[in-house]
C-alpha cells in the first residue's frame, strides 16, 4: 500500500467565527505567536525596570534609597528569572518558533492548533502566578534566580513562604505551557513539510529552533521535578535538599537531604537551557546574515550539524556551574574537557557566520547591523566562558562581577540583539508595514556601543574580586575608590541603554499607523515565508495550494541567475540554476 | 523527491537514510503518534530525575533505611509474606498491558466491540492497581504511621520519596485509566468508524505500556533494592 503523507490529505482547519476566536481565543500560529511576543516583552520590561533600580542602588549606594536590602535580592531573582524564562525562551520558541515554523515550512498550521492556544494561555498563567508574588506580604523570593537550598525555603531569605511557592508553582505551570508548545513546534518539523521541503533544504532558523525544542522537552523536567520536591520541602515538611539545620537560633526538623542534589538537577536544566535561547539566536542570525549578505550561509551542512552537536553535549557540561559546590573534584576534570569540547561547535558557527559575510555584498539595513552586533558580543561572551569553563581560572572568578559580565555578554545582550534583528527583519511580513529607519539605526547604536560601556567594566571589577549579588559594598581594602566610580559609570551607561528601548517602541507603534507599506519579499529574501499569497499572511497561510519546495533556503548570488536571490518555490532551469545540495 | 505515487520503499539502514531525507515527513506515523512518542520521552526524564533524586537522598542520609521487603509484607491466614501486596499490584498491571495489546490489536482488525471490552477491561486492571495503591497508602499511613517527613522505622526520606514517586505513578495510572475509558466510550460510540482507523486507540495504548514500563523501573529501584 502506498503511504499517503498526512500533508496531502485535506486538512481541516479551525476557522474563527468571530473577532475574538479570531484574536483572543485564537488557534492560529500568526496570532499565537504575537500573545506570545507581546506577553514576553511586556514581562521583560518589568525585569528591564527592575534591573534599572538594582544599577541606581550599586552606582548611588548613598543617594538614593530606592530599595532596601532585601528589595533588592527579590529584584536581582525576579530580574533574572524572568530575563531568562519568561522572555528569552518564552520569546524564542513561544514568539518566532511559532510564527516561523509552520510559514517556513510550508504548511498551513502548527499540527495541534488547539493545545497550541492552550499552550500561550498556560503560559500567560504562569506569568500572572509569577508576578502575583510582587503582590503577596512577603513579596517575591529573594533566593537569586537558581534558588539555591537550604537557603531559598528558610525563613530570614525575603520572600520566605508565599514568594517562593509561588516562584515553584509559576515554574511547574510554565514547563506544562512549554511542553505543549513544544511537542506541537517537535512534530510539525518532523511530520508536516510541505512537497520537496526535506530536513536539508530547511531553513537554520528552523534546524536551530527544533534542536532547542528538543533540548527543552529534555531538560524542563529536571527543573520540574526539582520544583516539586522543593514545593515538598517548603510545604509538608519532607528533607529531599535540606540538611539538619540550624536556622535563626533553633534547630529544624530537616534532616539527612542533599543540597547539591538540587543543584545537579537545577544545573541540568539551566545548561540546556542557555542553549534553549542560544540556538534559535544563532538559527535566526544565520538567516539574517545570509539575506543582507546576498550570500548563501557558509557550510550549510556544517551548521546543521554544529547545531546537533552542541545540542547534545548540552547535557553533559552542566556541573561546570558547580565547580565550587564541594563536588568531587575529578567531576571538575570531565565537565571542563566537556566545556572546551562544546566550544568546537560553537566556534565553527562563528566562522561560519564570518565567512558568510566575507566577500558578501552586504547591505546595512538594521536587522543586519544587529545581526552583525551579536557576532561581536558573542565572540566576546565565548572567549569569556572559556576562562569561566576552566576549573582553576573559575574557582577565583567564581561569585564576581566577572561571571555577570561574561553571562550578560553571553546570554543577555547576544540574544537580545539578534531579537531585535529578527523583529526588525520579520516585521515587514508580520505587520505589513516598514519600520522607520533613522530610529532604528539610531536603537541599534545606543544599545551595541552602551553594551561594551556596561559589561566591558565588569570583567574588570571581577578581576579586581568585587563580588556580586551585594547590596552596598561600602569602604573596603578590597574595592579601590576606581570601583566605586566605575560602577557610577555602569550606572549611567545603563540608563542610556535602558532609555533608548523606548526608540524601539517609539518605532514599532509609529510604524504600524504610518509606516510605508511593505513590499511582500522586501529584503528579496528565498524562504517561503517571504512567499506568501498575502502580506501579512492569511489565516491558513497558502491560499488553495500549498507551495512546493525546488531548492535549498539560500540561492543568494548564485552564478548564471540574472536575479541575486532565487525564491525556494523556483523550480530549477537554466535562468535559475541550483547551487546548493 | 515524492511525487505521491506510490514508490517502493527501501529497508534497513538505507530505509532510515531515506525516511530522514524525505520531505513531508520523517517517520510513516499519523502525527498524534508522533506527538505521544516524543511526549513519552519527556516524561522519561521527569521519572527518571524522580528515580535519580531517590537514589541522592538514600545515600544522602544519615540514618538507615527502612528494609522495603519488612515494610511492604503483609501477614494472609497466618502466614507473613515479603512484598506480597506488590507482587500482586505489578502482576496486575502487566496483566493490563497485555489486555491493552489485545485491544490494538482488535482495534486493527475492525472488531469494534472487542477493542471496547478489552480497553475497558484494561481501564478495570488500571483501577484495581490504583485501589491496591490506595490500600497500600493507609496501610502505611495508619498502621506504620509512616509520613512524608519522618516514619518510626528509620530515614525520613523513605515516606517522602516513597509518597512522591508512587503517588506520580498513581496520578499516571489514574489519568490513563480516564482516557481509556473516553476512547473506548468513543469507540463503542462509533466516531472512528466514520473516520475509518483505530490509531487512537494505539496512541493510549503507547501511553498505556510506558506506565506500565515505568512502574517495573520503580519496583525494581524501590522495592527490591
Amino acid at each position: 500500500m502506498a503511504h499517503v503523507a498526512i500533508a496531502d490529505e485535506g486538512q481541516e482547519l479551525h476557522h474563527p467565527k468571530s473577532w475574538v476566536t479570531a484574536y483572543i481565543w485564537s488557534q492560529d500560529h500568526k496570532v499565537i505567536a504575537i500573545q506570545y511576543g507581546i506577553t514576553a516583552i511586556s514581562v521583560g520590561l518589568v525585569a528591564l525596570v527592575l534591573s534599572g533600580l538594582m544599577r541606581l542602588q550599586l552606582g548611588f549606594p548613598d543617594t538614593f534609597s530606592f530599595l532596601a536590602p532585601y528589595e533588592y535580592y527579590q529584584y536581582v531573582t525576579m530580574h533574572g528569572m524572568i530575563m531568562v524564562i519568561y522572555l528569552l525562551t518564552a520569546l524564542f520558541l513561544g514568539g518566532f518558533g511559532n510564527y516561523l515554523i509552520p510559514l517556513m515550512l510550508g504548511a498551513r498550521d502548527m499540527v495541534f492548533p488547539f493545545l497550541n492556544m492552550l499552550s500561550f494561555w498556560v503560559y500567560l498563567l504562569s506569568v500572572i502566578v509569577l508576578m502575583a508574588s510582587f503582590f503577596v506580604p512577603s513579596g517575591p523570593t529573594g533566593a537569586g534566580w537558581t534558588l539555591y537550598p537550604p537557603q531559598a525555603i528558610l525563613e530570614g531569605t525575603p520572600g520566605a513562604g508565599a514568594g517562593i511557592l509561588l516562584m515553584l508553582v509559576s515554574l511547574a505551570i510554565f514547563i506544562v505551557a512549554f511542553t505543549m508548545g513544544g511537542l506541537n513546534y517537535v512534530v510539525t518539523v518532523l511530520q508536516a513539510r510541505t512537497r520537496g521541503m526535506t530536513l536539508m533544504r530547511m531553513p537554520l532558523s528552523v534546524w536551530a529552533i527544533f534542536v532547542a525544542t528538543i533540548l527543552g522537552l529534555l531538560a524542563f523536567p529536571a527543573l520540574f521535578v526539582s520544583a516539586i520536591m522543593m514545593t515538598l520541602d517548603l510545604q509538608i515538611g519532607t528533607s529531599f535538599f535540606m540538611p539538619a539545620i540550624l536556622s535563626m537560633g533553633e534547630n529544624l526538623e530537616y534532616e539527612g537531604g542533599s543540597p547539591v542534589l538540587f543543584q545537579h538537577l537545577f544545573w541540568f536544566f539551566g545548561h540546556p537551557e542557555v542553549y534553549i535561547v542560544a540556538l534559535p539566536a544563532f538559527g535566526l542570525v544565520s538567516d539574517v546574515l545570509s539575506t543582507h549578505a546576498r550570500k548563501s550561509i557558509f557550510g550549510y551542512r556544517m551548521m546543521v550539524w554544529a547545531i546537533l552537536a552542541i545540542g547534545g553535549i548540552s547535557f553533559i557540561v552542566w556541573a561546570h556551574h558547580m565547580y565550587v559546590s564541594g563536588m568531587n573534584p575529578y567531576f571538575g576534570f570531565f565537565f571542563a574537557t566537556t566545556t572546551l569540547i562544546i566550544a568546537i561547535p560553537t566556534a565553527i558557527k562563528v566562522y561560519n557566520w564570518v565567512l558568510t559575510l566575507w566577500r558578501g555584498n552586504i547591505h546595512l539595513t538594521v536587522p543586519m547591523l544587529f545581526a552583525i552586533g551579536f557576532i561581536f558580543t558573542f565572540i566576546h561572551g565565548g572567549l569569556t566562558g572559556l576562562f569561566l569553563g576552566n576549573v582553576s581560572v573559575d574557582v577565583p572568578l567564581s561569585d564576581t562581577y566577572f561571571v555577570i559580565g561574561h553571562f550578560h555578554m553571553v546570554m543577555g545582550v547576544s540574544p537580545v540583539l539578534v531579537l531585535f534583528a529578527a523583529i526588525y527583519h520579520w516585521f515587514p511580513k508580520i505587520t505589513g508595514r516598514m519600520f522607520h529607519n533613522a530610529l532604528g539605526v539610531w536603537h541599534f547604536w545606543i544599545t551595541f556601543l552602551g553594551t561594551y560601556a556596561i559589561y566591558l567594566p565588569m570583567h574588570y571589577l571581577g578581576f579586581l574580586g568585587v563580588p556580586r549579588r551585594y547590596y552596598a559594598y561600602g569602604t573596603t581594602d578590597l574595592i579601590p575608590e576606581s570601583a566605586h566610580t566605575m560602577n557610577a559609570g555602569i550606572t549611567v551607561a545603563a540608563f542610556i541603554v535602558g532609555t533608548a528601548q523606548i526608540l524601539f517602541f517609539i518605532n514599532v507603534f509609529w510604524s504600524l499607523r504610518k509606516g510605508k507599506k511593505a513590499d511582500p519579499n522586501p529584503w528579496r529574501a528565498t524562504t517561503l515565508e517571504w512567499q506568501t499569497p498575502q502580506t501579512p499572511p492569511a489565516h491558513g497561510n497558502w491560499g488553495p495550494e500549498l507551495p512546493v519546495v525546488y531548492r535549498w533556503a539560500y540561492e543568494y548570488s548564485t552564478p548564471g541567475s540574472a536575479e541575486d536571490f532565487i525564491p525556494q518555490t523556483d523550480p530549477v532551469d537554466e535562468t535559475h540554476p541550483s547551487s546548493g545540495e | 523527491m515524492n511525487t505521491g505515487e506510490s514508490v517502493e520503499m527501501p529497508g534497513g539502514m538505507q530505509g532510515v537514510v531515506s525516511d530522514w531525507s524525505a520531505d513531508k515527513e520523517a517517520f510513516k506515523v499519523p502525527w498524534g503518534k508522533a506527538m505521544m512518542w516524543i511526549f513519552l520521552v519527556s516524561d522519561t526524564f521527569i521519572f527518571a530525575s524522580f528515580l535519580t533524586g531517590y537514589m541522592t537522598v538514600r545515600m544522602s542520609t544519615t540514618v538507615p533505611w527502612p528494609n522495603p521487603s519488612e515494610v511492604f509484607a503483609l501477614t494472609i491466614a497466618g502466614h507473613h509474606i515479603p512484598l506480597i501486596l506488590i507482587a500482586i499490584m505489578t502482576f496486575v498491571l502487566i496483566t493490563s498491558s497485555g489486555t491493552m495489546a489485545m485491544a490494538v490489536n482488535y482495534g486493527y482488525r475492525g472488531d469494534r466491540k472487542k477493542v471496547v471490552i478489552l480497553m475497558l477491561l484494561t481501564a478495570l486492571l488500571g483501577a484495581s492497581f490504583v485501589g491496591m495503591q490506595a490500600f497500600e497508602w493507609t496501610k502505611l499511613i495508619v498502621e506504620e504511621g509512616v509520613r512524608p517527613w519522618g516514619n518510626p522505622m528509620g530515614a525520613a526520606q523513605f515516606g517522602s520519596t516513597f509518597f512522591m514517586i508512587t503517588g506520580f505513578h498513581g496520578l499516571h495510572v489514574s489519568a490513563g485509566v480516564i482516557y481509556l475509558s473516553v476512547v473506548a466510550f468513543k469507540v463503542w460510540r462509533g466516531d472512528y468508524e466514520k473516520k475509518g482507523n483505530y490509531e487512537i486507540v494505539e496512541i493510549t495504548g503507547l501511553y498505556w505500556h510506558f506506565v506500565d514500563l515505568v512502574w517495573v523501573f520503580i519496583f525494581a529501584f524501590f522495592y527490591l533494592w
